[in-house]
């Protein structure tokens, strides 16, 4: 069910994600100071290339990590098997691709 | 003896592959008995056709392993005194593993994942063959010696949850094996061996959750044992990366 | 008290690892639902983010920021785990991880409230 090619998919996302999760602690930690507006995020956000990057690649590697987890548990918990799990695995993939990559367009690129 | 009840309420899971339930039997209670003891007692005395399976009855053979109030015990070194509640016991068959009858596991899956996880052993020399010189103090040995007290009892395989889940994932006691022939100088298997745990059913399905580490019965680490297969199989792709 | 087969401290590493990775992949496409609105509806956006200021959502967001925060160190004793030649300790490896995510999360709500 995780053969060797999942698991290292699995395994890399998280080691990419590593640092982006600690920045994005940090962003969160900084910006909730005097609570949020859209001004304020939009401001520090669009035109940026770089928090185009820094959330384009945390998207992309999330949306690969999040899938093969989903499929592990809808597996072991759910006894999900077959072509239904690979199903699933590339729905929540894709879905989460479409979406996360379609927020970070709307807060980085207008 | 007075304060302590004479009697155990011991609950035994009767039944077959088709099915079953817990049969209550009354046991005397007795200093220094064993969990095996009140099993056999029961077959001897209460209904000879209680089923269960035992063999050297002192830790050595790995034959005697059942639930013991939910816990995977070899029942031979189980004293009742330290797992009774109220003095009562609830004794089943191993989990993860089909029921033969009543307390009996068909073991069958549990030792062709052994084969499947190549923890069988590769030859590298034949008897014509002055006998290998093995380095006890190396590394690779010390890593190999660590593993190979296992006796097969499926403790480990009982209380593990990702076989519970995933009925293809080959479970800490073949992994364990795999590990440590990968670990000994005369097994020839290297990449049957890393082959065998990459597949669906292998050692990256592990999660490290600790349960094979926590109630093997001789204080084995298969946990430890299966990331060790998880690097091995990492490192072989770059090492590979790096000869081609 | 007799203890049920999974009560052991990295059987609860592994649950809490389990449950918070599904819980934030749950939470994602909400998250990027909310985001999105900042190209299609900006002044919905604006509601929302103030619906932040109320103090069941703040403790919320710390529930938020403990699960990635948890799922991050626990991740990473896990990499650490199955890379690096360090098996040893991991209860307490575990229950460092724990620790971190609690005074990680701490320090976000402190500065939201």
């Amino acid at each position: 069910m995780l053969d060797f090619r999942l698991y290292m998919a699995q395994r890399l996302t998280a080691l990419i994600m590593a640092p982006l999760v600690l920045g994005h602690i940090a962003v969160m930690i900084y910006a909730i100071q005097g609570g949020l507006t859209s001004a304020e995020i939009l401001g520090r956000t669009q035109g940026s290339v770089f928090w185009f990057l820094f959330y384009g690649l945390f998207v992309l590697a999330v949306c690969v990590h999040a899938a093969i987890g989903i499929r592990v548990i809808a597996h072991e918990w759910a006894g999900l098997k077959g072509a239904a799990l690979s199903a699933l695995t590339w729905a929540t993939g894709l879905g989460l691709l479409a979406m996360g990559a379609r927020a970070v367009w709307a807060v980085t690129v207008p | 003896m007075t304060t302590k009840a004479e009697v155990l309420e011991v609950s035994v899971w009767r039944g077959s592959a088709e099915g079953g339930a817990l049969e209550t039997f009354e046991v005397p209670a007795r200093e220094s008995q064993t969990v095996l003891d009140v099993v056999s007692w029961i077959q001897q005395f209460s209904d000879p056709t209680l089923t269960y399976r035992y063999a050297c009855r002192v830790g050595m053979c790995g034959s005697c392993a059942m639930m013991v109030n939910g816990t995977p015990r070899w029942t031979c070194r189980t004293h009742v005194q330290k797992v009774t509640q109220d003095n009562t016991l609830r004794i089943e068959p191993l989990r993860n593993l089909p029921v033969i009858k009543d307390l009996a596991a068909d073991m069958d899956p549990f030792f062709d994942k052994w084969v499947e996880a190549e923890a069988v052993h590769h030859p590298t020399g034949t008897r014509h063959d002055p006998i290998a010189h093995v380095d006890a103090g190396s590394g690779a040995r010390q890593t190999a010696d660590a593993g190979i007290e296992c006796i097969n009892c499926a403790v480990c395989y009982a209380a593990c949850d990702t076989v519970a889940g995933n009925a293809d994932y080959l479970g800490p006691a073949a992994l364990q094996r795999a590990w440590t022939l990968l670990n000994d100088t005369r097994d020839g298997g290297v990449d049957a061996i890393l082959d065998a745990v990459s597949g669906s059913g292998g050692c990256h399905n592990c999660h490290s959750m600790g349960s094979c580490t926590q109630y093997c019965p001789n204080e084995l680490d298969p946990m430890s044992a299966i990331a060790g297969l998880k690097r091995e199989t990492v490192r072989r792709v770059f090492r590979r990366r790096r000869d081609a | 008290m007799i203890r049920p087969a999974r009560t052991h401290p990295l059987w609860l590493a592994y649950l809490l690892h389990r449950i918070s990775g599904l819980a934030l992949a749950l939470f994602l496409p909400l998250h990027f639902w909310v985001l999105s609105k900042a190209l299609t509806a900006p002044d919905e956006l604006d509601a929302m983010l103030a619906f932040t200021d109320n103090p069941g959502v703040k403790l919320a967001e710390f529930g938020l920021v403990f699960l990635l925060a948890v799922h991050f160190f626990g991740g990473l004793r896990l990499l650490a785990l199955e890379w690096l030649p360090w098996s040893h300790g991991q209860k307490s490896a575990a229950a460092a991880a724990l620790a971190l995510a609690f005074f990680v999360s701490g320090t976000f709500f402190l500065k939201a409230i």
